[in-house]
């Protein structure tokens, strides 16, 4: 679990978009190992706070370092720093003219130069382990939303990234779905890997969670373990929104 | 109607210029146009400038114009386009060879114009792929080269076939106009040879070149309705 070595690391950072002050002054440390998870109402700056973090969104001021390394700014480093950092998308983006397994094995030949066969082999074992190995030849719209978001989980441990991003994994999916996705992502947690999950599963954040960090107009409002958030959360704006998706 | 057949030769002769330039000014058209996308598509402000403002002065100026200022302008400029005689080339397209440049001035004018319609096919190609294939891309570590080659550019081409082919039919007809900038002997200087020289009556001779010009241009159109068709049944 957490060795309290800070891997990601936000300190003072502010994010325009245009006249919108999406990210307001926003400081946080993450731990190797640990897993934080993020909510908040939407607009909050929960998403744009996670794309900043492999640079996929520039910040306007202040501070990311990963690894005790500043983000670097485009270029080969960017993309070095990128390949170290795996990142799970709402809407999956799995590369639609590519099978499943090269989509998975797309970064470790063309990023890592690794040998095709030994990422195949890695690649396969990967699917295997979030469950959709007998999928490995089909392409992406040929899959369900469940089993294209494992696929894209896969695709992100195939770069074995030091962290991984998940910017809300589960929105997209229908209900029953929900499930086999949220079981990955919490062995996954469970084997020590870090993580930042922006989410709306109350439930994956009370029992896999380290640390629940709260957003509401780009602001950091609360960060704490999520059996104290969800038990006492602090602020009136914590309270309030929990109090709206909790009663149903 | 005798024209067409007592003709035929100088009409076959006038169909072989005319798809010579034609190949050529496709070929070159293609490769600049994609050089000038990847320009306007790339993440340094510069070249994206660049590419913008060659799509934006060629894009915008009458390919009549363009051919003035490569029949007149590069000569001004002490040129014969002489870099365009490439040995080998010049054997299957002899005019290339010539000492007379007309054929390698149009040529580039041809090529410059036409490169910026290309580019533009290319990128409403490139813009129809969703942003979050890059996006994912990017996350893994691909650099912008990688992720052209690997992700955008195998998607885009479905989108950009067709818009294509409709630049290349325009450029095709386009190439009507180099008779008027010193090039002898294609497919619509035929007809003014014929007609104001010669004699033949005007109606005849436009059927000729017509059929001429269709000849290139419907199966092309064709093979692009087929392309389209087969890329239904893959999506």
């Amino acid at each position: 679990m957490a060795t309290g070595e800070p891997l990601i690391v936000l300190d003072g950072v502010n994010k325009w978009f245009g006249p919108l002050h999406v990210l307001d002054d926003v400081s946080l440390s993450v731990g190797k190992g640990e897993v934080v998870v993020v909510i908040g109402p939407s607009g909050s700056g929960k998403s744009t706070l996670c794309r900043t973090i492999n640079r996929l969104e520039p910040i306007t001021s202040g501070t990311i370092t990963f690894d005790g390394q500043p983000l670097p700014a485009e270029g080969k480093a960017l993309a070095k720093l990128r390949s170290e950092v795996g990142m799970v998308f709402q809407s999956f983006n799995l590369f639609a003219h590519k099978t499943i397994l090269e989509n998975v094995t797309l970064g470790p030949v063309k990023v890592r130069k690794e040998k095709a066969s030994v990422a195949r082999e890695r690649g396969l074992a990967l699917l295997d382990r979030v469950g959709i190995a007998n999928q490995a030849d089909k392409f992406p719209a040929q899959l369900s939303g469940g089993q294209q978001q494992r696929a894209a989980i896969a695709r992100a441990l195939a770069m074995q990234p030091k962290a991984m991003l998940f910017d809300e994994p589960t929105s997209a999916l229908d209900p029953e779905m929900v499930g086999e996705v949220l079981d990955v992502m919490t062995s996954l947690a469970g084997e020590g890997m870090t993580m930042v999950v922006v989410t709306h599963e109350m439930g994956f954040a009370r029992h896999a969670a380290n640390r629940v960090i709260f957003m509401a107009d780009g602001q950091l409002v609360e960060d704490a373990p999520p059996s104290q958030f969800f038990a006492n959360p602090r602020s009136e704006r914590a309270r309030d929104f929990l109090s709206k998706i909790l009663t149903h | 109607m005798n024209v067409l057949i007592d003709k035929f030769d100088v009409f076959a002769g006038g169909f072989w210029l005319t798809l010579q330039i034609c190949v050529l000014a496709a070929i070159g058209a293609l490769i600049l146009g994609a050089v000038v996308a990847v320009l306007r598509i790339s993440p340094v402000p510069p070249l994206r400038a660049v590419g913008t403002g060659y799509v934006n002065v060629f894009r915008n100026m009458p390919l009549t114009v363009v051919m003035f200022f490569a029949a007149f302008g590069l000569p001004a400029l002490g040129s014969n386009a002489d870099f365009l005689r490439v040995p080998g080339l010049d054997a299957i397209f002899s005019r290339l060879g010539t000492d007379l440049p007309y054929f390698r001035f149009a040529l580039i004018a041809l090529v410059l114009y036409t490169a910026a319609f290309v580019c533009e096919a290319l990128r409403s190609g490139v813009n129809a792929v969703p942003a979050g294939q890059a996006e994912a891309a990017r996350s893994l570590g691909l650099t912008f080269g990688q992720n052209l080659r690997y992700v955008v550019l195998p998607q885009s081409w479905k989108a950009s076939v067709v818009p294509l082919g409709s630049v290349i039919i325009a450029m095709i007809k386009n190439s009507a106009l180099i008779g008027f900038f010193g090039v002898v002997g294609d497919l619509s200087q035929t007809a003014d040879q014929l007609t104001s020289a010669e004699g033949y009556a005007f109606v005849p001779v436009a059927i000729g070149i017509s059929i001429g010009y269709l000849i290139m241009t419907v199966p092309l159109g064709a093979l692009l309705d087929r392309l389209e068709k087969r890329q239904a049944v893959a999506r």
